[in-house]
């Protein structure tokens, strides 16, 4: 018969250091490329040509990043290669949605240690749903946190919803959003939750969850390592601060004429 | 009618073809051979076409493939077969006038009903009709589609925004079981854990299940419609990301189309650093599809230890392949990056450590009597039903096929490759595990093999001028063979671009598997096939 109780022991602790230290375990995180500014405005401009959605913003004094947008192609990426992005290692990406509406939306201090999650796939590739599947294996464990799946809408705080939203899905996550009692907060992860990423906006996907139901929360990426989601709901009980999504701020918007 | 002649050998070359068509059908259709030979194309008129596949597929022992519809602006329909025992391909071209009607079907053949939904979907997406299907209709396109939508066609415009309809479905769930106290529980497309947009119905009359109806294309994207027009760096995206867990696989079978097409020679290095790359996808998926078994059946450590496994192929596949999904590795010529010699060497020393470990769980799970009581004889596939339905992958290798793309049409590095494919008759969900232990093994085998032996020289070749053509790759998949049409117009910009994924190809025999069960075994039945609902959707 086979021990699996001897088995379990022998293991050991698996357990990230992560929110209490960080977690610099090689492969955590793939990166993403950082704002950066560059000496010649021609270099910043040939690197926005090679980012295919658009996520590398050339201004004046360099490049911007929108985070909401990369895809992690890797088109500007290059160790060897001086005029590639500058990259940046590190899982803590998630943001507030509005940076402005913070303030009305905080969450009662009495959900920090149990926070209920309810999962909606709106569409997903797959890579979303398995990084956000793997907070519940030893290394992540998102329960040490208070952080729980629930089966029903009906007990969660949280609707973390993966996906562009394909059209068959907006009546679904729209029940399931209806059916949460409040307060409830929604974290939309990926790039495609955020910006409909390479499907949308389209015929059949819509351009993020933020046009269906209202976004709370968002955790940038392609996929969004489970680091970085756990990141995005330390966010909403306020354990973690926020990172932003355009770094540095846009030119035009910092100083407007 | 066609009679079977059990005298008739199954040409192993494609001349031996030519002339066994030539002679079959004389006249009746223009048979040519292609690419070197790699190809024997046979167009017909409607009125031959079921009797041409029904002889493909009954005397020849070919299996159906894929279903190629191109609006150009008349209708070109192409079928795809394959066999086990060579590589070639055979495709029964139909040409159609734009004011064409009816198609005949060929889902009611005997072996026809592994077409049966490539047909569905085509009347759903192309507005085409085909004669004689039993059941065409709502498929793709959900109800609350407007009538007469058919978003693959021409003149749609992919680009106009999805218009919000906030009606209720009209959609009520069809019920077949008529006896004494039955109901039916539908479950999804929203599931309790951390599940794929699906749903199933099951009629019930308690305790057993009778049937399982399921209902797919909550996630249909339309990646094939977005993709035209589009140039071959952005449709790349679209290749990997539609399915994320089997990015690299899916990846490469666009990339390896973009290269028949433009006569892209690929360094040695790069094929056999795609082969190594593949491999270790292969390794995670099994991986998780063994995590999901486990988890389906409450065995929490043996759970963990496999979550433990897949936690750690995707941080190495982030240390060596740059992503923990592989995104953004492969490109049209070769390779992104090129790992050095010590990550090479890590990856091996990696991998063939994560093997003992699988070994061990295998070992463990075979003396775990409460686990094994789940799986045996829970959702079986017959082998009949296997090849009836053209199943491919693991799924049909635990029922008795052994068809492996790697095998039939060798691509990357796989001709030099020596491995296993492995075969089980039993076709319930233990075969199904046992397959997908094996698999993960032979995996780390090839890496091994590959890792420690890395010619050397570039990883790509700079990119050339784009040409158009057609061309059609197939790669084997984790879950099965992948078969990816490419039409290339001027300039590189997609003109067509036709997916046939194993997840479709398999969802499609999942129901004969969930008939006549125990409620509680819905779960593992689900979880024995590991299929994505993403890489079915599209």
């Amino acid at each position: 018969m086979a021990n699996w109780v001897l088995n379990g022991l022998r293991t050991g602790i698996k357990t990230t250091p992560y929110p209490r230290q960080p977690d610099d375990a090689p492969g955590v995180s793939p990166g993403r490329p950082r704002g950066t500014p560059l000496s010649s405005p021609d270099r910043a401009a040939e690197l926005a040509q090679r980012c295919p959605t658009a996520a590398i913003v050339s201004q004046n004094s360099g490049v911007a990043i929108d985070q909401s947008s990369c895809v992690h192609c890797f088109r500007c990426h290059d160790d060897d290669n001086e005029d590639a992005a500058a990259w940046e290692r590190g899982y803590e990406w998630a943001a507030y949605a509005d940076e402005s509406a913070k303030a009305q939306r905080k969450m009662d201090r009495i959900f920090r240690r149990s926070l209920h999650i309810r999962f909606v796939d709106a569409g997903a590739c797959g890579a979303c749903i398995s990084e956000a599947r793997q907070l519940n294996n030893p290394y992540y464990n998102m329960h040490r946190l208070g952080f729980f799946i629930t089966p029903t809408p009906r007990n969660a705080d949280v609707l973390l919803v993966a996906g562009p939203v394909s059209d068959a899905m907006r009546l679904p996550l729209r029940k399931t959003y209806q059916a949460m009692p409040a307060p409830k907060r929604v974290v939309a992860i990926g790039a495609c939750a955020i910006s409909g990423g390479v499907f949308g906006p389209s015929f059949a996907a819509s351009g993020g969850v933020g046009q269906v139901i209202p976004v709370d929360v968002v955790v940038p990426g392609c996929p969004p390592p489970p680091l970085a989601i756990l990141h995005g709901l330390l966010l909403v009980v306020e354990r973690k601060p926020p990172s932003v999504l355009v770094s540095p701020p846009r030119e035009r918007e910092a100083s407007p004429p | 009618m066609v009679v079977l002649d059990q005298h008739v050998v199954p040409p192993e070359h494609s001349s031996a073809l030519l002339a066994l068509c030539r002679g079959r059908w004389g006249g009746r259709i223009a048979a040519s051979l292609e690419d070197t030979g790699r190809v024997c194309r046979i167009e017909c008129r409607p009125e031959e076409l079921r009797e041409i596949c029904e002889w493909l597929m009954r005397e020849l022992q070919f299996t159906f493939a894929t279903l190629v519809v191109e609006e150009q602006p008349a209708w070109s329909l192409t079928y795809v077969f394959y066999k086990d025992s060579n590589s070639l391909w055979v495709y029964v071209e139909l040409r159609l006038d734009a004011g064409a009607g009816a198609v005949p079907s060929i889902s009611g053949l005997v072996h026809g009903p592994s077409a049966d939904w490539h047909e569905r979907e085509i009347e759903d997406l192309f507005g085409l009709s085909f004669e004689g299907h039993p059941r065409l209709g709502e498929f793709v396109l959900h109800e609350d589609w407007p009538e007469g939508t058919n978003p693959m066609r021409r003149d749609f415009d992919a680009g106009q925004p999805l218009v919000d309809r906030p009606s209720e479905p009209r959609w009520q769930p069809p019920t077949i079981v008529a006896a004494p106290g039955a109901f039916s529980m539908p479950i999804g497309p929203v599931f309790a854990d951390f599940a794929e947009s699906a749903h199933f119905l099951l009629e019930t009359v308690g305790e057993d299940v009778i049937r399982t109806i399921p209902r797919f294309f909550y996630k249909f994207r339309g990646v094939e419609k977005i993709a035209e027009g589009k140039p071959i760096d952005r449709v790349l995206l679209l290749a990997e990301r539609f399915s994320g867990i089997t990015a690299f696989a899916h990846g490469l079978a666009f990339c390896q189309a973009v290269e028949a097409i433009c006569c892209i020679e690929v360094p040695e290095r790069a094929r056999a650093l795609r082969t190594v790359f593949a491999e270790l996808e292969r390794l995670r998926h099994h991986a998780a599809v063994i995590t999901g078994i486990c988890n389906s059946t409450a065995l929490a450590i043996a759970a963990s230890q496999a979550a433990l496994i897949e936690e750690d192929l995707l941080r190495l596949s982030c240390e060596t392949g740059r992503h923990r999904y592989l995104f953004g590795l492969t490109t049209p010529g070769g390779l992104a990056c090129d790992p050095s010699v010590e990550q090479s060497r890590h990856l091996a020393g990696a991998v063939d450590g994560i093997a003992g470990r699988l070994d061990d769980l295998h070992r463990m799970l075979r003396y775990s009597s409460s686990f094994l009581d789940r799986l045996e004889e829970v959702g079986i596939i017959t082998a009949e039903h296997a090849l009836s339905y053209g199943l491919v992958g693991p799924i049909a290798r635990a029922s008795g096929g052994s068809r492996d793309i790697r095998k039939i049409f060798p691509y990357a590095a796989y001709e030099g490759v020596d491995f296993r494919v492995p075969a089980e008759t039993q076709g319930d969900g233990y075969a199904r595990l046992r397959v997908f232990f094996q698999e993960a093994e032979q995996s780390a085998t090839i890496i091994g093999q590959v890792a420690s032996t890395l010619p050397g020289g570039p990883v790509s070749v700079d990119p050339p001028e784009w040409r158009a053509g057609v061309a059609l790759s197939a790669v084997e998949a984790p879950l099965g063979a992948a078969f990816h049409w490419l039409r290339l117009g001027e300039n590189g910009i997609v003109a067509r671009y036709r997916m046939t994924p194993p997840s479709f190809t398999n969802w499609h025999g999942f129901h004969l598997a969930a008939e006549n069960f125990a409620f509680q075994d819905f779960p593992i039945i689900l979880a024995s096939f590991g299929l994505s609902n993403a890489e079915c959707d599209r």
